[in-house]
């Protein structure tokens, strides 16, 4: 059957092609904007027409059952003496930087670790990946269980002379933040080592043999040719990571729902819980496009990359 | 002098073979024993448990907190919603991708790529921005706390990321084939069924396994638009778990269990796919 379709791509009747973008027929057939408007309006009436709407009430004062109050920028106001506001926004901050300045250094390095095609590859690969698939939720009550006073945790401190070092790691102010990120780490790492293991299969073997007979030794190897190399798949981490750390809602509300006294706060929880239990919704709103507008830069260049790859 | 030199190299290989074992065997046990960690303690005993603390040596073995969790803890009932939800929308949102990526990747169709960056834009906006309209929205819909209302939210969000992967899929595919077809009399219909779709088949295979997994694990959505315990996904009535059986550390790791195993399943047996699908999704 393969053999009989190659006569028919010479077909005489074939329609010219015009150049590259001859990819089709010229006219759209009613079948194929239909195909693509239903896809379209289901994500407009999910999607598009709540971001506007999202974008609307942040300049309300609303309670979600009296009519809604235009306040203008009153809600940005707010936040200038909201001290909240201020933790959750440096908190996410500081959730930026190590969760994802970590899960990128741990990525890369598990992926150099784990490139090679050796035996037993497959199975580390998948250990470390296996985390991955699990819900943020079950990833946190994994932990949970691990930080409670008498956890493993505490248990392998005292086993090892470090009494001292003892903690309710999420009752505390000071460890609550970083007792939140080491899960989160935990189940990002794998997800980012896939994706490097892929751009380093992508490089070509020639370069690093031309950089050793240059006499160019391990760092150098890595430093002129890989890291050169991964750095579309850098850009790719980047994007994934920012957009992952200002939606990180899951762990930090099934872990510590912010608290204790909002020192593990993050902008998304702080919105979710002014929204939903405190009832503001014009204010929880405007935290909302507070997240859309730190989120913006990133979603902007991916999608100018994507735009650029998309022809 | 060479033999002497050979045995050193070997040996020499030897030894970064045992290190690279030992390194990669190591990061893979850390990485492990959460896992291990909760699966131990879903098979303790309570009374172990509260005598000997959470971080000893397990001594005792039961299966009856998989038991409570499943009927007392209400995650038979979660479970099931969870693929109530999960099931169609990867069906749905994966079929509704397909037709919109077909027309803009095989059609001229008219502001081709705005279109294509517009769902992929709606797909990367911090689901933030949306939570309160759309709570507000399947209210006035009449859908509000009904599972229809989150399988909506989850195909309308989850759209425009599938368009975009499966539009670069369908583009690679040669026009020829596809003028053959029409040669042939086709019309889009047969075009997008019998030729696109086939061809299409491993991309959408490894975003089933990638998006079963994303909607099964979700907690915001659902939170965001249902209210009654009775009708949670597995997610939600993990957390609920967390209140009704406070520091019985057996039964909220048994539930984790249950949670966990579905996507750890999919993962197991679509492994390649899976992978696929997550440097699929990477814009290079």
């Amino acid at each position: 059957m393969a053999v009989l379709t190659a006569p028919e791509r010479t077909s005489p009747a074939a329609p010219r092609p015009r150049g590259r973008r001859a990819r089709g027929a010229r006219r759209t057939p009613p079948l194929v904007l239909a195909f693509l408007l239903v896809p379209l309006l289901a994500e407009s009436l999910w999607v598009f027409w709540p971001a506007l709407q999202g974008f609307y009430l942040a300049l309300n004062k609303w309670d979600g059952v009296s009519a809604p109050e235009f306040v203008g920028l009153g809600n940005f106001a707010e936040m200038a003496h909201d001290e909240v506001f201020r933790t959750a926004a440096v908190d996410t901050v500081l959730w930026l930087v190590l969760f994802g300045g970590l899960s990128a250094l741990l990525g890369l390095g598990a992926a150099l670790l784990l490139q090679q095609e050796r035996r037993g590859v497959g199975f580390y690969r998948a250990a470390l990946f296996l985390p991955v698939v699990f819900s943020l939720v079950a990833t946190a009550l994994v932990w949970q269980a691990i930080y409670q006073p008498d956890g493993v945790l505490n248990r392998i401190l005292e086993s090892v002379g470090l009494e001292s070092l003892r903690h309710a790691w999420l009752a505390d102010q000071d460890t609550a933040l970083y007792a939140v990120i080491v899960p989160a780490l935990w189940r990002q790492v794998g997800y980012v080592m896939v994706l490097y293991l892929a751009g380093l299969k992508g490089i070509d073997p020639v370069l690093y043999e031309a950089a050793k007979v240059d006499g160019a030794g391990r760092w150098q190897r890595f430093r002129h040719v890989t890291l050169p190399q991964l750095r579309s798949v850098n850009a790719v981490v980047l994007s994934v990571i920012i957009i992952d750390s200002l939606r990180s809602f899951d762990v930090v509300w099934s872990l510590t729902r912010g608290g204790p006294y909002h020192s593990s706060e993050l902008l998304s929880t702080y919105m979710y819980s002014t929204a939903f239990q405190s009832l503001r919704l014009g204010y929880g709103s405007a935290l909302a496009v507070v997240i859309f507008v730190l989120a913006f830069g990133v979603i902007a260049s991916y999608l100018v990359r994507a735009f650029r790859e998309a022809d | 002098m060479t033999a002497l030199r050979s045995s050193a190299a070997l040996r020499r290989r030897r030894a970064a073979t045992a290190g690279f074992h030992l390194g990669a065997g190591a990061l893979s046990v850390l990485w492990l024993l959460p896992i291990a960690l909760v699966v131990v303690t879903s098979l303790r005993s309570f009374d172990d448990i509260s005598a000997h603390g959470l971080g000893s040596w397990p001594r005792s073995f039961t299966l009856g907190n998989f038991q409570q969790a499943w009927s007392d803890g209400g995650q038979q009932r979660a479970l099931i919603n969870s693929l109530i939800v999960t099931v169609p929308c990867v069906l749905v949102t994966l079929a509704l991708a397909a037709m919109a990526a077909f027309a803009l990747s095989r059609y001229e169709v008219p502001f081709r790529r705005s279109l294509l960056l517009l769902m992929l834009g709606g797909n990367l906006l911090p689901p933030q921005i949306l939570l309160i309209p759309v709570s507000k929205m399947s209210e006035l819909m009449g859908v509000y706390d009904t599972l229809p209302a989150l399988i909506g939210v989850q195909i309308g969000f989850g759209v425009g990321f599938y368009v975009f992967v499966l539009y670069g899929f369908m583009r690679a595919i040669p026009a020829e084939i596809q003028q053959a077809a029409v040669v042939d009399g086709a019309g889009p219909w047969q075009i997008f069924w019998r030729i696109i779709l086939p061809l299409s088949r491993p991309a959408l295979a490894a975003l089933s396994a990638l998006s079963f997994t994303w909607i099964f694990n979700d907690l915001l959505w659902a939170i965001t638009v249902l209210r009654s315990d009775t009708k949670m996904p597995i997610t939600a009535a993990l957390i609920g778990l967390q209140g009704q059986f406070v520091s019985m550390w057996n039964v909220i790791a048994a539930g984790s269990v249950i949670a966990a195993a579905p996507t750890v399943a999919v993962f197991l047996r679509f492994q390649r796919h899976f992978v696929a699908g997550l440097n699929l999704g990477a814009v290079k």
